[in-house]
């Protein structure tokens, strides 16, 4: 059934837009449809082909279904590009949405959805309402979706015309398809809007239980998804809707399967039966271990969300641990998976078979996979107290094998080991430290050291290991260098000096123990007196040749320490430390439980809430962009629990802080820092306050007065009312504000805060409001800076803001920032240097927006009030009967904006469209256009 | 909860997009583009390896067929699990329409894979992928598109996977039921795992909207139905059914097999998977192989091998594949086999010994000899550590001891349809890992 379409893609003769256009206007019928075929294919290769738009449309009025199909494709491609014109198809569309052919019908109104301009989704209404009463079952299960796209151009214009109510109908649908869609727009709806839509009753839950038997496989897991939501009333009601779930378990399809797993496992929550509890856990397995038979991808989700299950009820796949052992030509991620879940399962009684597969694993080829086996390992070890022993002799084992990395693995979770059970197996240090040389990465040279320092009475040579690491100490990584530091002071202290020994001043002024026979390093004096000499190189390269500021301090502190009490050095630096403990049931319970719900979903597969990565959830709440981004594969416990009194065997080093001079003696702490404000812990609970701009209010001071819009109304304010607003005055951001006491007592102290914000406003001075007595008012400018506290996340015109007075609460409201407040007075751009930047700028970065209630009637006056917001006029050209104007604007760290303007003076509709380096910034553009051009 | 695929991608190799499809204007095929071709360029870290990627407010779900990428994308909290599969399942559809799905085919179909990306998915919601009935209303021969087409009944109907008025002159049920057995031995000769999975295939050429009823000698359902177990009896751990496991009375479908056990359904037409099973008892080797491995000196590997056929005598196997490991820089191969031949394929790092015809309870041998290069790495680089795979085929033959005892079917018009029933047995991942 192959078809020769690729012919089309081959014309590429000059002139190919005329030849097109010619041929989509010739009379014969074949001709057309090659023609349309021929702006498919160039339209597939990314070639422009909107200026074909009306001769396209015009070929839209056929019979041949085919045809058809393809004009629509071009519409849903090309009419955000040309509103105007797309209202040509409108005729059509309506036309066909009565066609006698249900195919016909259903695809006008799936195509009308798709296209998301203003004009034609007015028209899309009747013809939708009409679908959504369709005698045909393929047109109402198009149309139930239809109403999900158009909530999502105009949730107004749906709920205005009862297009909820008529969803809400189609789930009692006769037909399971229709509900199935219903469903699933429904839930969607929802989760965009703020207002309960889609509330699931018993009654619901009952009807829609009945239709999964009939839906198709994809439309059981919009039910089942949105039935998870469903909070049953009590236990019995739970065991009833687990009873009629549990036969989806045996569906083929493993998105059902997961689905209904999920909402087994949700009721189960309710359930007090255990052994209605015991059953059902014991009926989950078989299907969970079948999901292990499917496509690898499904098989990666399905292990992620078995990871959670585990989690919560590790009874279900306790008999199971086979299933996980890897097969050889499982692709890596399911390998690693696999392997969590193994050590999430690993017990007593199956340890010997597991500690098997681990060594099997770690003389793999694939480095990291061996790597996180020999962690495995570890990480069983620490889990397991009984089974500790043979883990270790299986990390003997494999450090026999010598090669590199499986020994560096291994050292590094021995380590931990010996802090899991102290004083149990340090015999084998002497096998650990034969491979010494071979060491390599930061790590595991850490741990290594750690391990010297810690037993240094153990080892007889622990000065001569520690000191082959001394020369290169310069050139060690920090997490090195701090170990070594703490290594050496522990051997001092351990193995207690015999030799003559004295006071030393040293150039810092710090008095050091030192002895007087040993001045070289490489001298073959006793133990006691080369620690000594070890100790001074260390101490030395620590304080006066090192910029990092944790190693100098570290070293200082130690060297103070020895240098005046020796003993409290001893309590500090030889402190017992807290035992740790295993961490492979990392996620805590609220996480989990939230995990747990969205079973099957992307949040079950990052291992992380919904809200962290989802940007598009409609809320007002600042966006939370986690930069490292799903990682809870690994978090081993290796880099947390060892900070202790010495330092640990991993400390991370802090880049926050600029490092000191070198050489400077940093004893007195520096100058305290700027005096504490007054009100310390006001605002604390705003999220990341940091900055103590929070200042007292002497001067007030009058300004011009113009209406500000109202941010906290009376009403909420307990009768404090503030208005305010952002503006620009003489190229300074200012933020005014007025403060009516409408209270019966007077107001004083005011103090201001801004929450971390996308352009990091904040206040550059105090707040200055008198103390203000009821019945009055009072205004002021207060001056602002930008960058002081940069939120992440996609930019937002948010600003939250608080303000406290001595009298009341604190008020929190918020505030938009309009963008035309940061255009900056040297925006202004040359003609040549416009054209070059507009053209350097790739067409991604261009960006689209119709402003359709806009009107400019007068040309002078709309140009002098953008240029008064330092958006600069450029040039302008007439278009047809159109006139198109060109801008330029800038904001702070000379972010450019260059921008097109097209509308027909004196008409409604303005076409806005920009480009920018950072086309983020769009949406904020667009509406502080709007505003300037409504004003 | 809610949440759907925002676009649909077809890339090629390198992942360049070939076709896509918007499904809600919240995606940009360019910054789509970029991201993809930067992880696939990024090959040894592994996190770049998984199916699915976050980048910059949107997440990336992909499989790999032959030289193309099928990706989802979406900005909302989707069902990664029905993305993912429907992405298979879009993998299906165009291999039933273009017998291969590869970077060719595409573009040759162009119009057809648009026409299909508009009825598979509707708003990034998975809708319709029964290859068969969609190409009921696609059709890629474009002439046969002037008669007007109707949406077929199938694709609404309660009996979405079948038809009315399919005819045939011969009534004939073809019934394979067809076990795999996965087994993974250790290197210390135990078996670590071993499982069957089993399928009950069929082929229907039947008129008319027949239901067939199956009888199978699963315990659970004889049990239920009141018969002793005595004689052949098993049991299934996990069975999963198609959609097309319905009873003929629309309220229970899949309840039903829950609550007594039997199967009856409207088959669809042609040929389609009508159950599966799987059984973790663990099962006997059916074929073992020993290997012994010894390296001579520093240039000389000898490798001596055992293989043993663990079923009864009046059972063959057939088609018998042992794929052997050999060390990746071997040269000069020597072999000597009591049965069958071997091949030493490099591009796999393995010597191949084939064997037609393997009967039960019998014991074959392989010697080989390849050279090695006198001179080897300094560093200590672990050999790869593949394990012995075995492929086979046993007909007539179920590890499971499964049995078809009926199958019935009943049409309204009364014909008598012929049902044909098939037993094999095959290697599935069956993997021996060496000394």
């Amino acid at each position: 059934m192959s078809g020769h379409d690729s012919k089309y893609f081959s014309t590429t003769k000059k002139g190919e837009i005329p030849e097109l256009k010619e041929e989509l206007n010739s009379q014969y019928k074949d001709k057309r449809k090659d023609a349309v075929k021929k702006v498919i294919a160039a339209m597939t290769v990314g070639k422009d082909v909107s200026s074909l738009f009306t001769d396209v449309v015009n070929c839209m009025q056929t019979e041949n279904l085919e045809l058809k199909k393809l004009v629509y494709l071009y519409l849903i491609n090309y009419a955000k590009s040309q509103p105007d014109l797309a209202i040509l198809a409108v005729n059509t569309f309506v036309k066909d949405s009565q066609d006698p052919n249900p195919l016909i019908r259903a695809l006008a109104v799936r195509t009308m959805g798709c296209i998301r301009v203003d004009k034609i989704t007015e028209y899309l209404c009747d013809p939708l309402q009409r679908c959504l009463k369709d005698d045909d079952p393929y047109v109402r299960k198009t149309a139930a979706i239809c109403v999900a796209k158009l909530y999502d151009i105009n949730a107004e214009l749906v709920e205005d015309r009862g297009f909820l109510e008529s969803l809400k109908d189609l789930i009692s649908d006769n037909n399971p398809m229709v509900v199935a869609n219903a469903v699933a727009a429904l839930a969607e709806i929802q989760e965009n809007s703020s207002g309960p839509i889609f509330e699931i009753s018993s009654h619901t839950l009952s009807k829609l239980l009945t239709a999964l038997n009939e839906c198709t496989e994809w439309g059981q897991v919009f039910i089942l998804d949105a039935l998870s939501r469903y909070k049953a009333a009590d236990a019995r009601e739970a065991e009833n809707i687990v009873e009629r779930v549990t036969p989806r378990l045996q569906h083929a399809n493993c998105a059902v399967v997961l689905s209904a797993v999920k909402m087994i496992l949700q009721q189960m929550e309710l359930i007090t039966s255990t052994d209605v509890v015991r059953n059902l856990c014991k009926k989950m397995a078989p299907p969970l271990v079948t999901l292990l038979s499917a496509e690898p991808e499904i098989q990666y989700v399905a292990l992620r969300n078995i990871n959670l299950i585990v989690q919560r009820r590790p009874t279900i796949l306790a008999h199971e641990i086979k299933v996980f052992f890897c097969k050889y030509n499982d692709p890596i991620y399911v390998k690693m998976e696999k392997l969590e879940i193994m050590i999430k399962l690993a017990s007593d009684r199956n340890i010997d078979q597991v500690l098997l597969e681990f060594k099997e694993y770690a003389t793999e080829v694939d480095v990291d996979f061996v790597r996180k086996a020999v962690r495995a390992i570890g990480r069983c070890a620490i889990k397991l107290e009984r089974a500790a022993e043979r883990c270790i002799s299986v990390l003997l084992e494999l450090i026999k094998i010598k090669v590199n990395y499986v020994v560096q693995e291994a050292i590094i979770v021995i380590k931990d080991i010996f802090r899991r059970y102290p004083n149990t197996y340090e015999s084998i240090i002497a096998t650990l430290c034969e491979s010494l040389d071979t060491l390599d990465e930061p790590e595991a040279k850490a741990s290594m050291i750690w391990i010297i320092g810690e037993y240094a009475e153990r080892i007889d040579n622990a000065d001569e290991l520690l000191e082959s690491f001394l020369e290169s100490f310069p050139e060690e990584p920090a997490q090195v260098q701090l170990q070594l530091l703490t290594a050496t002071v522990k051997l001092f202290l351990k193995k207690p000096t015999e030799g003559p020994q004295q006071m030393i001043q040293t150039r810092d002024q710090l008095p050091i123990f030192i002895c007087t026979c040993t001045v070289f390093k490489h001298s073959s004096q006793s133990v006691v007196t080369n620690t000594n000499s070890c100790l001074q190189v260390v101490l030395n390269n620590a304080t006066v040749e090192t910029d990092n500021p944790d190693l100098r301090d570290r070293a200082y502190i130690y060297w103070r320490l020895l240098s005046t009490d020796p003993e409290a050095a001893k309590d500090v630096v030889l402190a017992e430390k807290p035992v740790i403990t295993d961490d492979s049931n990392q996620l805590d319970s609220s996480l989990l439980d939230e995990l747990l719900a969205n079973i099957a979903t992307l949040s079950s597969v990052y291992h992380k809430p919904p809200e962290a990565f989802v940007t598009r959830v409609k809320t007002t709440a600042p966006k939370t962009e986690d930069d490292d981004y799903p990682n809870g594969i690994d978090t081993g416990y290796s880099d947390t629990p060892t900070h202790v009194a010495d330092g640990g065997t991993s400390p991370q080093t802090s880049s926050s802080s600029a490092p000191y001079p070198a050489g400077r003696q940093p004893a007195p702490p520096p100058a305290a820092p700027a005096p504490a404000a007054p009100v310390p812990d006001l605002l604390g609970d705003l999220i990341g306050l940091d900055n103590s701009a929070i200042v007292p209010v002497d001067r007030p001071e009058p300004a011009p007065a113009a209406p500000l819009p109202v941010v906290l109304p009376a009403s909420t304010g307990q009768g404090l009312q503030i208005s305010a607003q952002l503006t620009r005055q003489d190229g300074q951001v200012l933020y005014s504000m007025l403060f009516e006491n409408n209270t019966q007592i007077p107001l004083d102290g005011f103090m201001i805060q801004f929450n971390k914000n996308s352009f990091g406003l904040a206040a550059a001075g105090p707040l200055q409001v008198p103390q203000l007595q009821p019945g009055t008012s009072a205004r002021t400018l207060l001056p602002m800076v930008l960058f002081q506290n940069v939120s992440g996340g996609a930019p937002s015109s948010l600003l939250q803001v608080a303000v406290k007075n001595n009298q009341q609460p604190v008020w929190y409201f918020n505030d938009k920032v309009s963008l035309h407040v940061f255009f900056t007075e040297d925006g202004r751009m040359e003609r040549g240097s416009f054209l070059e930047t507009w053209r350097s700028l790739p067409d991604s970065n261009e960006v689209l927006k119709d402003l359709p209630g806009i009107v400019v009637s007068n040309v002078e006056a709309t140009l002098d009030r953008l240029a008064a917001s330092n958006m600069f006029f450029i040039a302008k050209r007439k278009h047809a009967n159109q006139d198109v104007f060109y801008f330029s604007a800038k904001i702070p760290r000379g972010i450019p904006f260059l921008i097109e303007l097209t509308t027909v003076i004196g008409n409604p509709g303005v076409k806005c469209a920009i480009k920018t380096p950072n086309p983020e910034m769009a949406p904020l553009f667009f509406e502080a256009i709007e505003s300037l051009l409504k004003a | 909860m809610a949440g759907a695929a925002s676009a649909l991608f077809l890339l090629d190799i390198k992942g360049r997009v070939l076709i896509w499809r918007d499904y809600r204007g919240d995606v940009s095929a360019i910054q789509a583009e970029r991201f993809f071709t930067k992880l696939i360029e990024k090959d040894g870290d592994p996190q770049s390896q998984d199916p699915v990627v976050y980048d910059s407010g949107v997440s990336y779900m992909f499989i790999q067929h032959n030289n193309v990428y099928l990706m989802a994308a979406s900005r909302q909290n989707c069902n990664a699990a029905s993305i993912l599969l429907f992405l298979h399942r879009v993998v299906d559809v165009f291999k039933h329409y273009f017998e291969e799905l590869e970077e060719e085919s595409l573009r040759d179909n162009f119009v057809v894979v648009y026409e299909l990306l508009d009825e598979i998915m509707d708003f990034g919601f998975p809708q319709f992928t029964e290859a068969k009935i969609l190409s009921e209303f696609i059709k890629t021969d474009a002439y046969r598109m002037e008669v007007t087409q109707r949406p077929p009944m199938a694709v609404t109907n309660a009996v979405s996977w079948r038809s009315e008025g399919i005819r045939y002159k011969k009534n004939e049920v073809f019934l394979d039921v067809v076990e795999s057995v996965n087994i993974l031995v250790n290197s210390n000769g135990q078996i670590i795992r071993s499982d069957v999975v089993g399928a009950l295939k069929m082929r229907t050429y039947l008129s008319g909207m027949p239901e067939c009823k199956l009888g199978l000698n699963d315990r659970v359902l004889l049990e239920a139905q009141g018969r002793t177990t005595k004689g052949k009896a098993i049991d299934l751990d996990d069975t999963k059914f198609h959609q097309y496991v319905v009873s003929y009375f629309k309220c229970v479908r899949l309840a039903r097999f829950e609550n007594d056990r039997t199967i009856s359904f409207i088959p669809p037409d042609g040929s389609f998977d009508l159950m599966t099973y799987r059984l973790s008892t663990q099962v006997k080797p059916l074929i073992w192989v020993e290997a012994q491995v010894e390296k001579h000196s520093r240039s000389r590997i000898e490798i001596m091998v055992k293989a043993r056929s663990q079923f009864k005598e009046r059972s063959t196997a057939t088609n018998v594949e042992i794929e052997l490991p050999v060390p990746s820089d071997s040269t000069n191969p020597n072999v000597r086999t009591s049965m069958g031949s071997a091949a030493y394929a490099p591009e796999n790092d393995a010597l191949v010994w084939k064997i037609k015809s393997f009967p039960g309870n019998r014991e074959y041998m392989l010697r080989a000899e390849f050279s090695l290069p006198s001179i080897t790495a300094e560093e200590a680089t672990p050999d790869r550590k593949a394990p012995i795979r075995v492929k086979f085929e046993i007909p007539y033959f179920t590890v499971s001891g499964i049995q078809v005892r009926y199958l019935k079917i009943i049409e309204k018009s009364g014909y008598q349809a012929l049902p044909w029933v098939r037993y094999i047995t095959m290697a599935g991942e069956y993997e021996l890992r060496l000394m």
